[in-house]
């Protein structure tokens, strides 16, 4: 006990241990009944702790190659102790994580939490979002299995419909004109090294503008706060731990009665198999690429489908710059609509891409 | 020392900087750009490719075959002619099948269909695929770029 309080006075002398305290005892939360959407973000970040964790010790045994990707996950899975664990935690809180970020995007929306000040918070929050969505689709073809091999091969194409740049990106994203070992390489260098160099300087940027800011309070909400603001420090930071206690023991379970499967080994020479799907977060955009006919006004069904979604997620990117309202303060139902319709379509079909499976 | 700060000096400093800035941005932009850049393989092309003989191939069956780093679809009609088609859909990149069962060449990505002659006929695909042109010589089969 001695030992720790010297040490304590130690640190306090160098680091100014107590106006850290000071500042997270003045620190508080704002109490009201949509303070539940707080907890999401936390849960986002502890996912992504997770993924950083499993995925390094992932590195002790994974071997990138076309020779090698697919046998190397499976002797990780077959003769490592726990290796199966591994790959399952890893894979599960990928899908967890990006549940996750949705909830915490879309309750941030429609809580307008994205209004002034908060802009920053927003657009780097929506970055991250859409990096998350892209560690996912690097990470599905690293075990180089069948499924992922068709996956990347349409994935990579669609970045290649895009207009006078496609096929630029095409090559830079597959290393030639085709999805081979090249590829695979690309996209490990991509899911271990640049993403994440990406992903921790957009977090710091979040993180440090949430903690500078603080707590958006939804407006309508402000003056007639139902209840005192919640002490961050112990009382929301608690809640924050149960929660993440709680999720850990959800993807445990997940992972250890749910392992993920290993498929079967990517041959670029045969015919893509019946019932091909992409990962359920890209269920929709898969859904809506499939029912487009061949040629959308004057231009081919998949370009036209590229360029809307293309749009769309730039706008979303920016939404608290159009949405004047908010930025006064006033209410506003038309940016909750558009939310609703965002939220609905993505459902609806999510919900027709896994019925017609 | 007055002579250092006169507009005209800090002009010139400021355009050599900023031209100098330019030129190492560029000089470190360029080779990281060529370097993402691919190189073309030799090999990689190919322009013709053997596939055996003749009699390997069944009437009304058709065979995936490799066209150097492209897959192929070998059809074989129930009179013994042969054509020859790039087995890539012409949607977003997939490697379709021949479905004896429905008659027709399909995609299991998207649910394109074409029909035996490569012809899109349903769904997404905006093309027909791609033909290659057949030889048969000497009872072997020899399939070229049209």
């Amino acid at each position: 006990m001695e030992l720790f309080t010297s040490l304590r006075g130690w640190l306090d002398e160098r680091v100014d241990l107590e106006g850290l305290a000071a500042l997270a005892r003045k620190k508080t939360v704002p109490s009201h009944r949509h303070s539940i959407w707080y907890y999401f973000g936390g849960v986002t970040l502890f996912l992504f702790i997770i993924q950083v964790c499993s995925g390094i010790l992932l590195l002790f045994y994974y071997r990138p190659g076309e020779d090698t990707a697919f046998e190397s996950i499976r002797f990780l899975m077959s003769k490592v102790q726990f290796g199966w664990l591994m790959r399952s935690i890893h894979s599960w809180s990928a899908n967890l994580m990006v549940l996750a970020a949705a909830i915490h995007m879309f309750s941030v929306f429609l809580t307008k939490a994205y209004r002034k000040p908060r802009e920053i918070t927003w657009v780097s929050g929506v970055l991250l979002f859409y990096l998350t969505l892209a560690f996912g689709f690097s990470g599905y073809l690293l075990p180089w299995n069948e499924l992922a091999f068709f996956a990347t091969k349409v994935g990579t194409d669609i970045a290649g419909s895009v207009p006078f740049v496609g096929g630029a990106m095409l090559e830079l994203l597959r290393g030639g004109e085709q999805v081979t070992g090249a590829t695979l390489s690309r996209f490990f260098g991509f899911h271990v090294a640049l993403f994440p160099a990406i992903f921790t300087v957009l977090l710091a940027v979040h993180l440090i503008m949430v903690q500078r800011q603080g707590m958006s309070t939804p407006i309508g909400h402000e003056k007639s706060s139902e209840e005192t603001p919640m002490p961050f420090f112990p009382n929301f930071v608690l809640r924050d731990v149960l929660l993440w206690l709680i999720v850990l023991n959800i993807l445990a379970v997940l992972a250890v009665f749910f392992p993920w499967e290993l498929g079967v080994k990517a041959d670029p020479f045969a015919a893509a198999p019946a019932g091909i799907t992409p990962e359920w977060y890209f269920l929709f955009m898969f859904q809506v690429l499939k029912l487009l006919p061949s040629h959308v006004l004057f231009l081919e069904g998949e370009v036209f489908g590229v360029l809307v979604f293309g749009i769309a997620m730039a706008l979303w990117t920016v939404i608290p710059f159009f949405d004047r309202k908010s930025q006064r303060g006033q209410q506003g139902r038309f940016f909750t609509y558009v939310g609703i319709a965002v939220i609905v379509f993505i459902l609806f079909f999510t919900i027709l891409g896994w019925v017609m499976l | 020392m007055s002579d250092s700060t006169s507009p005209s000096k800090r002009r010139t400093l400021q355009m050599l900087l900023s031209a100098g800035g330019t030129a190492l941005l560029a000089a470190i932009a360029y080779p990281v750009i060529a370097y993402l850049k691919p190189p073309k393989l030799s090999g990689q092309s190919v322009s013709s490719v053997g596939l055996g003989a003749v009699d390997e191939y069944a009437p009304a069956s058709a065979t995936l075959f490799r066209f150097g780093e492209k897959p192929g679809l070998l059809m074989r009609y129930q009179d013994g002619s042969f054509r020859a088609f790039s087995a890539t859909c012409t949607h977003l990149d997939c490697t379709v099948q021949y479905r004896e069962d429905m008659g027709i060449i399909w995609c299991a990505c998207h649910n394109g269909k074409y029909d035996l002659e490569g012809r899109n006929i349903e769904g997404p695909p905006p093309k027909p695929l791609d033909e290659f042109t057949v030889i048969v010589k000497d009872g072997e089969v020899h399939v070229t770029e049209s």
